[in-house]
């Protein structure tokens, strides 16, 4: 299916991502290679590197967007509008040019994305590890994230080319099913035991029969390693002759009830303590008879904590109404950071370089030059910090404005605030995206630490080359992480006031018309003509009479000719009169005639 | 009349042509203005009564919200929980130092075992002072004391629970002010209810915006740590001249200390955790007091000059209320109205002409029974004034100032809540009342903008709105204008007759003099400019009366009159002299009366500029100004005539005068409401301290505005004609 797509727009690697839910970097972790290369920003994002001439590169974008659009049922259609997509130089990946990246930060992800997703593998969700897909137990979790990712290797100008790589992941934080126990407040509870049974309702069944390798890892985290290695020591002193699942130490604190196929050890890097574990169970050997049920069973309670990514970066808006704010990135130290700067005491000066890619809607107006940086409460000059930057400013309802930043703070930073103050604009009233009153959203930025690489060395062995999974866990990709998504309420007009501005409009131009008719029309002195010769008529009969009637109720004598003192009171008995008549009208009308 | 504002003397009479008809009805009216004010200020202070009679039963605009649809989950457990909190509270409760870094200690464990995201935020409550230039300025004007000291520290305490599968973007604000040095029982019964609520909520599936909730330390001020927190949720400083002096205390520092449990220890940080876009706030308070008959709940909306929070938000909380958890809702509403008779004899009339329209046509709907008049106009005086106030009337009048709805919800429970099923029960009460709003505004896609902003409430299920009320107060001040003008018309004629009798050869200056006399008025401007430029300095007094140290309300209150005296006189002899006696002598007959057209447009515009920015101000401002402007006529005048009428008239305008001078105003109002028998001078001082305080636009008018037309109907009543 895709092979043709990628032949129509020349596509070099394409990356689409289906996301609901946040990545916790402070507890899933953020230095591992699945959240910086599977943990998505909420929504969908789309980056594509094409390989076709510069003036091209737009064109198959939209093209690629529709496509991808009506493959994935979801709205990617609405990345063609080049206000809503960029080109980054450098601050995503570097691929200069030929490089989009487009996110839609409000889209719902639901089944319907998922479906032709699992249509791509090939025995779907019928069979092999897939069958585990059960659409409640997934959506029912903390975080899914549907990824595909393609790489082609490279087009020959002839046409003969040498294949393309699809890659599919789903990373789902699931939620164990547990029993709600009371808690107190001096005791700690222990983690729940999980089997796939309980997570997901069902089985695998063996591998799918078009599948070359199918296996199922559990990866123990080196915290994790660690704290059970503490109280396996702990327990020794105790219970000297326990004798745990295989003699293994890892496996003191919980119990699997499949016996896994092999064990990795990751090559300890120079300055982490523990090495992590990984469980490898090939799903082959089961049918349906014997079917792949992998349980835990913790036995203690551990506490533990994921490694982080040097900082952890979190997004905000500052500032209240409707006129004008500020977006910061605060930077703070994690563990990490702190455990080098122990070891890198020897060196005289370090630095951690972090990379900020930052995209943002034009009605955001966002002024670069008001880039305040903050190092440890302190205000930096911007140069001093600033390593390289690259600003593309954003253009009214045409491009995104993009910032693309290396800071480079010193090893020991405590904490780091990046602002960046804005201005909101308005948007015309077409413009508005249904449910305008909800807020205008900021896509998430990409923070990344090119100093630092998310991969996980097994020890060497000809065997690993066959697992693809453990290849792309030993890739080098530098450690990546995505912001919140926020939330900016620009002024939205009252939907109802077309309606109220057509009707004033309308008033304004019946009036303006009208006078200018009557001026038009008007001469002056046929006027003054006309109010001689009602002079000498002295009027109709009726108000004559109902003078002579005032005159006679006032008792005072009846002056006639001067008409411009009388006239006013006049015309008042004769407008009293009538609103007398409509009034009685009306009453009679409401009364006896209803 | 009508002929008398011709101004062009014509010797032959030759019919003029007919002017336009909306001409005619100006001359009309200007004519007949005495008539026309009469017939608007009655009909708008009958307007004003029958808004009651008016007011339209509310109803859920936004139909996202869906209040009550779903069947609430908090169970039994979550309330055992939460008793248990309540008791463990309780129990912490000596009186030994330490209790308060305990009890915020005990809160944070209990909301981390939660799984919630916990931090502690401490502040510095800020100082009440006079800026006199950040009157309408955005709340980041943050000051920063030089001399903090260590015990004026507050400590919040912050959960935070992220939605599973939300994108983070909005959240919901719990507030549940107390004082942790010493909790009461009703304090612990709201964080009760609060945890509740908020353990119900780290379960549901449901989720969508995080939740929030603040344990705001109490002990300066509820309003303090609210807005503390607020601003340094919205408005944080990032450099450290701010923050170091917090660090210094070893108080704060203790806090962390005291993390014990792993687990806890893991989930409280030391930074300041936020969490999007805040959509509603709600703000839980149970009251000790005890009703006789239901659990009630009363409801408290006004935030700062007179804003209020969307009516839905009241509206479902309402609704809530009343028809799924059986509280008695009440609205605050003024208890000495309810007793007056005149009131109950104006509801009974309006009663009885409600059953004859009636009985004329019975799809007429006009009238509602005596006593609910009373407890509506009770109702509405009480929203009026707490409007016209512009003072919050609780902590979530610091949400406003951030364009966020939060309303303060008092519940107080019908019984002592001692016994373990009375209090479960009232938790479960209270926290599914709660859960119910959480879950409404959850439902929201957007935010509150459907129903009104601009309304006054009547009663917990009615309220008038801006179209209604605005009425009133249209009728109100519709005179001024009419007024002002046909005074300045009879001035100007008076002086065209006495000028001609007097110079009739010069007849070369006639085209001067003409030029002149329509330019009158910039005379009478500059008066009136100078007042209220005496006003505004008045104003500005205070300021740097409460440098001076020590001093009591009473001697700052007089200390402010004698200034203001002072100032009077300084301005009188600088610059009212220079230009009032040079010209007066030429055109001295019609002075007070071009003085009192221009002092009314002055009060118009004051008005009605006042009633953009708040109206219940405008409209408690106008009852006592319109009149006062309105009836003023020089005392000498009046005496030289003497007739029943122009003494009736005097006596008038001495009383509107004596009440309308802004501190009487205060004192008869203060002692209608609240009785005669401790009012002090100091009181007003008091009064107006907290007006500047929070930054209220009452103050700016009764300074800028009510001040100068009162001094200037005190000139005209005593103007020497």
């Amino acid at each position: 299916m895709f092979h043709g797509q990628v032949h129509k727009f020349q596509i070099k690697e394409l990356e689409l991502s289906f996301t609901q839910g946040r990545w916790n970097y402070e507890t899933w972790g953020g230095f591992d290679p699945i959240p910086s290369n599977n943990a998505k920003p909420p929504g969908v994002e789309l980056w594509a590197v094409f390989d076709v001439p510069q003036d091209q590169v737009d064109a198959s974008w939209k093209n690629l967007t529709h496509s991808l659009s009506g493959l994935f049922c979801a709205s990617i259609n609405f990345l063609e509008s080049s206000a809503s997509y960029s080109a980054p130089q450098w601050g995503f990946r570097s691929a200069s040019g030929s490089l989009r990246y487009g996110t839609l930060p409000r889209e719902a992800v639901c089944t319907e994305n998922l479906t032709p997703w699992l249509k791509l593998l090939p025995c779907r969700d019928k069979d092999g590890i897939a069958a585990l897909m059960d659409r409640p137990s997934i959506y029912k979790g903390f975080y899914h994230s549907q990824r595909l990712h393609l790489t082609s290797t490279g087009f020959v100008s002839d046409g003969v080319d040498s294949g393309v790589i699809l890659e599919q992941t789903l990373t789902l934080v699931l939620q164990p099913p547990e029993k709600r126990a009371i808690i107190t407040s001096q005791e700690t509870k222990s983690q729940p035991s999980w089997s796939l049974t309980s997570i997901f309702g069902r089985e695998v069944n063996g591998r799918c029969v078009l599948a070359k390798s199918s296996n199922v890892y559990l990866q123990l985290d080196q915290g994790l390693v660690a704290e059970l290695d503490n109280l396996q020591k702990e327990n020794e002193m105790l219970v000297a002759d326990f004798i745990g699942y295989e003699g293994l130490r890892s496996s003191h604190g919980f119990q699997l009830s499949v016996k896994p196929d092999r064990i990795l050890e990751e090559v300890n890097g120079s300055h982490r303590n523990k090495p992590s574990l990984l469980y490898v169970f090939s799903v082959e050997k089961y049918s349906d008879s014997e079917p792949f049920d992998l349980g835990l069973t913790w036995k203690l309670p551990v506490v533990w904590s994921c490694q982080q990514a040097p900082l952890h970066a979190s997004r905000f808006l500052m500032g209240s109404g409707n006129e004008r704010g500020a977006i910061a990135i605060f930077f703070k130290s994690t563990r990490l950071s702190e455990e080098l700067l122990h070891s890198d005491l020897t060196e005289e000066r370090c630095n951690l370089q972090v990379k900020i890619f930052q995209v943002v809607p034009w009605y955001i107006k966002v002024y670069y030059h008001t880039l305040q940086v903050f190092v440890d409460e302190q205000p930096q000059e911007v140069l001093d910090v600033v390593e390289k930057i690259h600003v593309s400013p954003s253009e009214d309802k045409v491009a995104p404005g993009l910032m693309e930043m290396i800071l480079k703070l010193p090893c020991g930073t405590k904490s780091a605030v990046v602002t960046l103050e804005f201005d909101k604009g308005f948007l015309h009233i077409d413009e508005y995206p249904p449910d305008a009153n909800q807020g205008f959203d900021i896509p998430s930025a990409v923070i990344s630490y090119p100093d630092f690489q998310a991969s996980i060395q097994f020890l060497e062995d000809k065997s690993l080359e066959t697992l693809p999974i453990l290849a792309k866990l030993q890739e080098k990709s530098s450690v990546l992480s995505y912001t919140e998504v926020l939330l900016v309420p620009l002024t939205t007009p009252d939907f109802s006031m077309p309606y109220n501005v057509i009707t004033i409009t309308c008033t304004v131009f019946a009036l303006y018309f009208g006078s200018l008719l009557n001026v038009l029309r008007r001469r002056v002195a046929e006027e003054e003509r006309f109010l001689k010769s009602k002079d000498a008529k002295k009027g109709s009969p009726v108000p004559q009479f109902l003078s002579k009637l005032s005159a006679k109720l006032t008792g005072r004598p009846l002056e006639t000719p001067l008409p411009p003192s009388t006239s006013s009171s006049f015309i008042n008995s004769k407008l009293i009169l009538k609103v007398v008549l409509v009034a009685g009208i009306a009453v009679v009308w409401k009364f006896y005639l209803e | 009349m009508a002929d008398n504002e011709t101004p062009t003397p014509t010797p032959t009479p030759t019919p003029r042509p007919k002017q336009r008809p909306i001409v005619r009805l100006g001359i009309f009216l200007i004519s007949h203005s005495f008539l026309f004010s009469v017939v608007c200020c009655t009909a708008g202070v009958v307007a004003l009564l029958l808004l009651p009679i008016l007011a339209k039963s509310t109803y859920i605009s936004e139909n996202a919200l869906m209040p009550g649809s779903a069947k609430p989950m908090l169970s039994g457990q979550e309330v055992s929980e939460a008793n248990r909190f309540v008791k463990d509270l309780i129990a912490l409760n000596s009186n030994t130092p330490g209790a308060a870094i305990e009890s915020q200690r005990l809160i944070a464990e209990y909301m981390s075992n939660l799984g919630a995201e916990v931090n502690y935020h401490k502040f510095h409550p800020q100082m009440v002072q006079f800026h006199p230039l950040h009157f309408f300025s955005s709340p980041d004007s943050r000051i920063i004391e030089q001399n903090i000291s260590c015990s004026s520290y507050g400590v919040n305490t912050v959960g935070i629970i992220r939605a599973p599968r939300g994108d983070g973007k909005e959240a919901i604000v719990l507030v549940t002010p107390y004082n942790p040095g010493k909790i009461k029982q009703g304090e612990a019964l709201s964080l009760g209810i609060a945890y509740s609520v908020f353990s119900l909520l780290t379960r549901v599936t449901w989720l969508a915006k995080d939740i929030i909730w603040l344990a705001s330390d109490s002990q300066h001020g509820e309003y303090a740590a609210v807005a503390a927190w607020l601003r340094d949720y919205h408005m944080p400083v990032f450099t450290t001249l701010h923050t170091k002096s917090a660090e210094m205390c070893p108080v704060s520092n203790y806090l962390y200390e005291l993390k014990d449990n792993p687990i806890t220890e893991r989930k409280i940080y030391d930074g300041f955790k936020r969490a999007g876009t805040m959509a509603a706030a709600l703000v839980i308070k149970v009251v000790d007091r005890s009703e006789r008959f239901d659990d009630s709940l009363s409801i408290n909306a006004e935030a700062s000059n007179g804003q209020m929070p969307n009516l839905d938000l009241i509206n479902i909380v309402n609704y809530l209320a009343v028809h799924r958890q059986g509280f008695r809702v009440k609205v605050e509403k003024l208890w000495s109205l309810l007793d007056s008779k005149w009131l109950n004899v104006l509801g009974e009339l309006f009663e009885s002409v409600g059953q004859v329209v009636r009985s004329l046509n019975p799809q007429w709907k006009f009238g509602i029974p005596a006593a609910d008049y009373v407890e509506g106009i009770a109702t509405l005086a009480s929203s009026l004034y707490n409007q016209a106030l512009g003072v919050p009337t609780g902590p979530h009048g610091a949400f406003r100032d951030y364009q966020i709805d939060a309303i303060t919800l008092e519940i107080s429970p019908r019984a002592s809540v001692d016994s373990m099923t009375r209090r479960n029960d009232f938790l479960l009460q209270g926290g599914r009342l709660i859960e119910g709003v959480v879950r409404s505004v959850n439902n929201l896609l957007e935010k509150f903008h459907q129903s009104f902003f601009l309304y006054l409430l009547t009663s917990p299920s009615k309220f008038v709105s801006v179209g209604v009320y605005m009425i009133a107060f249209a009728l109100l001040v519709a005179p001024l204008p009419m007024v002002a003008a046909s005074f300045y018309a009879n001035a100007i004629s008076l002086n065209s007759i006495q000028t001609k009798d007097k110079s009739t050869p010069a007849t070369g200056s006639d085209e001067t003099d003409i030029t002149l006399r329509s330019w009158k008025w910039i005379n009478a401007a500059k008066k009136v400019f100078v007042v209220h430029l005496w006003g505004s300095v008045v104003s500005l007094l205070p300021y740097f009366i409460c440098r001076v140290p020590d001093l009591s309300p009473t001697i700052s209150f007089i200390t402010w009159f004698l200034l203001s005296v002072l100032s009077f006189l300084i301005m009188y002899l600088v610059l009212a002299s220079s230009f009032s006696h040079a010209k007066a002598s030429k055109f001295h007959v019609g002075e007070w009366a071009i003085l009192k057209s221009v002092t009314i447009s002055a009060a118009f515009i004051g008005l009605c500029l006042m009633s953009v920015v708040n109206f219940s101000t405008a409209e408690i401002g106008g009852l006592i100004v319109v009149p006062m402007c309105l009836m003023v006529y020089p005392m000498r005048l009046d005496i030289r005539v003497r007739t029943l009428r122009t003494l009736l008239r005097l006596a008038c305008n001495l009383v509107l005068a004596f009440i309308g001078f802004p501190p009487v105003t205060f004192v008869l109002l203060k002692g209608a409401f609240e009785g005669f028998d401790n009012i002090n001078i100091g009181d007003f001082w008091c009064w107006v301290q907290s007006l500047w305080a929070w930054s209220s636009a009452t103050y700016l008018f009764i300074g800028m505005v009510h001040l100068p037309c009162w001094a200037l109907c005190i000139h005209i009543l005593f103007h020497h004609c």
